[in-house]
């Protein structure tokens, strides 16, 4: 008889307009250990956590704490059942400090007034018994990412959770920020805590999971136990297929300069210096990969590359020409191709037919348009044409963007993009969100347009991407690049301490 | 926790089925619900004020419900009356004794049932063909506007700034013998150019400062009224005022200005100019790289951004041309109805052009039912308001209710149970403030 477990879902069933979230869910979480929920984007793992904190009702299916079996209909009600939940995107408020941060909604108080001393004493004592090293004095918003989700945990904790649900904990961390946050997760499940971690990097699962639960379209795909997994074993299984996790790469020798950057400064919205003396090149059929972690400037740079962003100092060439001023359609017209960050926002006009979406950023030009008016037909044959070379799944050239998928909507971008005579591509988190099938093929694509002898600026925060597509590899920590290494000999731990700030000459 | 069951079986998927059938037709019917919607709640609104309800509670406590249902009866029958009168006034078609017509009216027996008939009265369709003219082309101006992200309430004032412009190229002496074929052109572009310039300020504030184009037009609508209540009303010094007249207001046009009639009706040329204004901007929103660029910038600055256009230039052109079929609206009234122009003269045709466009959901084919249907309301509330002795305040509340149904089509969606598109429409009304 095996114990009771502290957390069990049956049979959650929960639809959205269209989509069935969750098809007939079970789970459970053994007390004292470490549950992986795997699987792609929209497999339905943020749907029911959701459900299981309380801020989604499932339309069948019921939940059981310690065995019982409870209705939880918000937050309020999952903190009470003593459920914690570390959100991916953080909920503090960075004005405040982490014991105000802490204990929002959960004051002590004396008569009418916070007993800040008393509260930040328990944060110190949470804080030494699981190993969460914090100041309760700081202030939020000056601390670092890594310190920040140690808030988020102890704030669990502190409303005395003892069911833990991390959700995409690692994506804004570095390969040792990461480490120490599983450390800090097995002193948790060592005193008792239960947790929920919530990925869908295959390197993490094998490393810390006790048990996994890997979700594909709603369902639960399998639940293994991780001695007797493999990353391909657990790839097949959240894809449904085999899937083919290393790129095919031939060396290449590069040729001539196409993009060099010099002494670049760009400040970011809030005026601060956010590339701060960055140089760099780009020769045409080589991947330059720059790696770093979320927020170091990468965003502001490929701005300033493309013309987006105003630059403080410094100075662009592109093909030989000097493009530190140009617009960001001059840019366009010196043959550089740009997939946006956020897709989204950027890339895309949602409410716009794919066609529409196709002629982007060359409606203006023939044989597309004619004395400013736009010719119908020519724009039709050539939708359909790279709809299909892009192998983008639509219905029609005249369905709205919108209403594609992740992976088809980043097809569109690449087909757009890839369709013009282009000298350079800088691609920014090309495959963030995706399936893993569309970022197959967008790992290829990347690949083939560097074979045919493009140049390549790849920036994304997905090590293992810039690992397997780079040539060679830039690091970039706070604005400036720490250092550049060929690809072949990097290894995941130098890039990792370079990516911490840490420069370990000559190791 | 109670085990929630999913709704089982074969009803379950019917009721699905049909509710998706009548969700792809649905939001295509939210514009024509919200007007049936709002005659609905207008006539229960007539049956109210027109019931005896001392006599109505008398009833119902000697007869019962029935009684009172009787009661009703007077209300409801003065309900149908008004509305009988409101389609007669607006299109000329009425269920009425021929012989009550006066002779000198022309008139259409289209049916004759007993006592009365089904005639067709082609002055009532005339006279709202007039009257929805410029809420055609001020609707196309507010829609133009919305199409590139920004809310134009501006249209008043540049219909004041296109009127003053063309009623001062219709009159000035020094033009009054040029021939019709120049003078009507000019008079009309400059109309077009009086309201661009109006518009085109408030646009190039927001681009070059980001001031919100909700202010500035705001501001413009003021200043454009009173300047020109100034410029009429002025004796010292004397700009436009025509000093033989007995009320304020300027100088008739000459004749050559005027535009043409169509036959021997107050039809003119205007609604031709209004109706080529529709299939223009419609070409020109759909069909050209301008007109791309400028649909770019109001669904998604960022990506129009990306792309390498100029958002600045986009808002300056777009209230340009907004501004422009504002002008050429105000412009139309001078040169086809009034030949002069009075102070006060537009009073709110510029404000009633934004609920025509959100009526027709920004599109420029929809705007010329959405201005008729505007036109026909005010034009056929006269008679309503004769027959059934109904305020004419209640013709403008049934416009009130027409435009918030449709601007807030959440209400109209709950009524008729429409679920929302999953993909956000098109039509982007406006963004937030601050940006």
């Amino acid at each position: 008889m095996e114990p009771t477990p502290v957390l069990e879902v049956r049979g959650i069933t929960k639809h959205f307009p269209g989509v069935l979230a969750n098809d007939h869910i079970d789970f459970k979480l053994t007390k004292g250990q470490i549950h992986c929920m795997l699987g792609e984007n929209g497999a339905g793992k943020t749907t029911l956590m959701n459900v299981i904190y309380g801020l989604y009702q499932p339309d069948a299916g019921e939940i059981l704490v310690n065995g019982q079996p409870v209705s939880i209909h918000s937050a309020n009600d999952a903190i009470r059942m003593g459920i914690g939940m570390v959100h991916q995107h953080f909920m503090l408020i960075p004005e405040l400090t982490v014991t105000e941060n802490i204990i929002l909604g959960n004051e002590v108080t004396v008569g009418p007034f916070l007993n800040r001393r008393r509260a930040a004493a328990q944060i110190r004592e949470l804080s030494e018994r699981f190993g969460l090293p914090v100041d309760p004095a700081a202030r939020v918003g000056d601390l670092p990412v890594g310190s920040r989700q140690r808030v988020e945990i102890i704030k669990a904790l502190y409303r005395k959770a003892d069911i833990l649900i991390l959700d995409e904990p690692t994506a804004v961390l570095t390969p040792q920020e990461a480490e120490d946050l599983f450390k800090v997760m097995r002193t948790l499940v060592e005193q008792g805590v239960s947790i929920v971690f919530i990925t869908h990097k295959l390197k993490e699962v094998l490393a810390v999971a006790d048990e996994i639960t890997v979700l594909r379209d709603g369902r639960v795909a399998g639940v293994v136990q991780p001695e007797q997994a493999t990353e391909a074993s657990l790839a097949s299984l959240m894809v449904g297929r085999e899937v083919i996790l290393q790129v095919e790469k031939e060396p290449r020798e590069p040729g001539e300069s196409i993009l060099s950057v010099r002494d670049l400064r760009v400040i970011d919205d809030r005026e601060h210096v956010a590339v701060d003396g960055v140089s760099l090149e780009v020769r045409s059929g080589e991947i330059l990969g720059v790696a770093g972690v979320q927020g170091n400037g990468q965003t502001e740079l490929v701005q300033a590359l493309t013309g987006l962003r105003a630059v403080l100092s410094g100075q662009v060439f592109i093909a030989g020409q000097e493009t530190t001023l140009a617009t960001p359609r001059q840019v366009t017209e010196l043959g550089v191709a740009h997939i946006p960050e956020d897709r989204e926002k950027d890339g895309l006009v949602k409410s716009y037919p794919i066609v529409d979406n196709l002629l982007l950023n060359v409606y203006y030009q023939l044989p597309y348009a004619r004395r400013m008016v736009i010719d119908d037909t020519q724009a039709a044959d050539y939708a359909r044409d790279v709809i299909q070379k892009f192998d983008v799944r639509t219905p029609s050239i005249y369905a709205q963007a919108g209403t594609l998928s992740g992976g088809n909507k980043q097809k569109m971008i690449v087909a757009r993009e890839f369709s013009r005579p282009i000298k350079l591509l800088i691609a920014a988190q090309p495959t963030r969100g995706l399936d893993v099938g569309s970022i197959e093929f967008i790992h290829r694509q990347l690949v083939s347009i560097r074979d045919l002898g493009v140049a390549v600026l790849l920036v994304s925060a997905e090590l293992d991407e810039i690992m397997s597509l780079s040539d060679r590899i830039a690091v970039l920590f706070r604005g400036r690049i720490i250092d550049t290494l060929p690809a072949a000999t990097a290894t995941r731990e130098q890039l990792g301490l370079l990516m911490a700030g840490v420069h370990a000459q000559a190791a | 926790m109670e085990p929630v069951t999913a709704p089982s079986g074969a009803g379950a998927e019917l009721r699905a089925r049909r509710r998706i059938s009548w969700g792809e037709l649905g939001p295509r019917l939210v514009p024509a619900l919200a007007v049936l919607t709002a005659v609905l709640f207008g006539g229960l609104f007539m049956v109210f004020s027109g019931t005896d309800w001392a006599a109505a509670r008398a009833a119902l406590a000697a007869d019962g419900a029935g009684g009172f249902l009787r009661e009703l009866g007077p209300g409801i029958g003065k309900a149908g009356v008004a509305y009988e009168a409101m389609v007669e006034g607006a299109t000329g078609l009425g269920y009425i004794d021929p012989t009550s017509v006066r002779s000198q009216t022309t008139m259409v027996v289209l049916l004759r049932l007993g006592e009365r008939a089904i005639v067709f009265l082609p002055d009532n369709l005339v006279a709202t063909l007039v009257r929805s003219t410029p809420f055609l082309l001020a609707g196309l101006a507010v829609a133009v506007g919305f199409k590139a992200g920004l809310f134009n309430i501006g249209a008043e004032g540049q219909l004041y700034a296109g009127a003053l412009l063309a009623v001062w190229i219709g009159f000035v002496p020094a033009l009054a013998n040029l021939p019709a074929l120049l003078h009507i052109p000019l008079a009309v572009a400059s109309g077009i150019l009086g309201g661009a310039i109006w518009g085109g300020i408030a646009g190039f504030l927001k681009a070059r400062t980001g001031a919100h184009e909700v202010i500035n037009t705001i501001m413009m609508n003021h200043i454009a009224i009173r300047l020109a209540d100034w410029l009429i009303k002025s004796r010292e010094p004397l700009i436009l005022l025509d000093t033989t007249a007995s009320v304020p207001r300027t100088p008739f046009i000459a004749a050559t200005a005027e535009y043409p009639r169509l036959g021997d009706t107050p039809l003119h040329f205007g609604i031709l100019i209004s109706l080529g204004a529709v299939a223009l901007v419609w070409w020109f929103l759909y069909r050209t790289t301008l007109g791309f660029e400028l649909r770019t910038v109001g669904a998604n600055p960022n990506a129009a951004k990306y792309a390498g256009m100029s958002v600045t230039r986009n808002l300056v052109l777009a209230m340009a041309v907004s501004g422009g079929l504002a002008g050429l609206a105000g412009s139309g009234e001078v040169l086809g109805v009034q030949h002069n122009l009075p102070p006060g003269f537009f009073a709110g045709v510029g404000f009633d052009s934004i609920a025509i466009a959100l009526l027709a959901k920004t599109n420029p084919i929809a705007m010329i039912p959405a201005a008729f249907l505007w036109g026909g309301l005010l034009n056929g509330a006269g008679l309503m308001q004769i027959r059934a002795d109904i305020s004419i305040d209640l013709v403008k509340i049934i416009q009130a209710l027409i435009v918030m149904f449709v601007a807030a089509d959440q209400i109209v969606r709950v009524i008729w149970r429409i679920r929302a598109r999953r993909q956000e429409e098109e039509v982007v009304f406006s963004r937030g403030w601050g940006r």
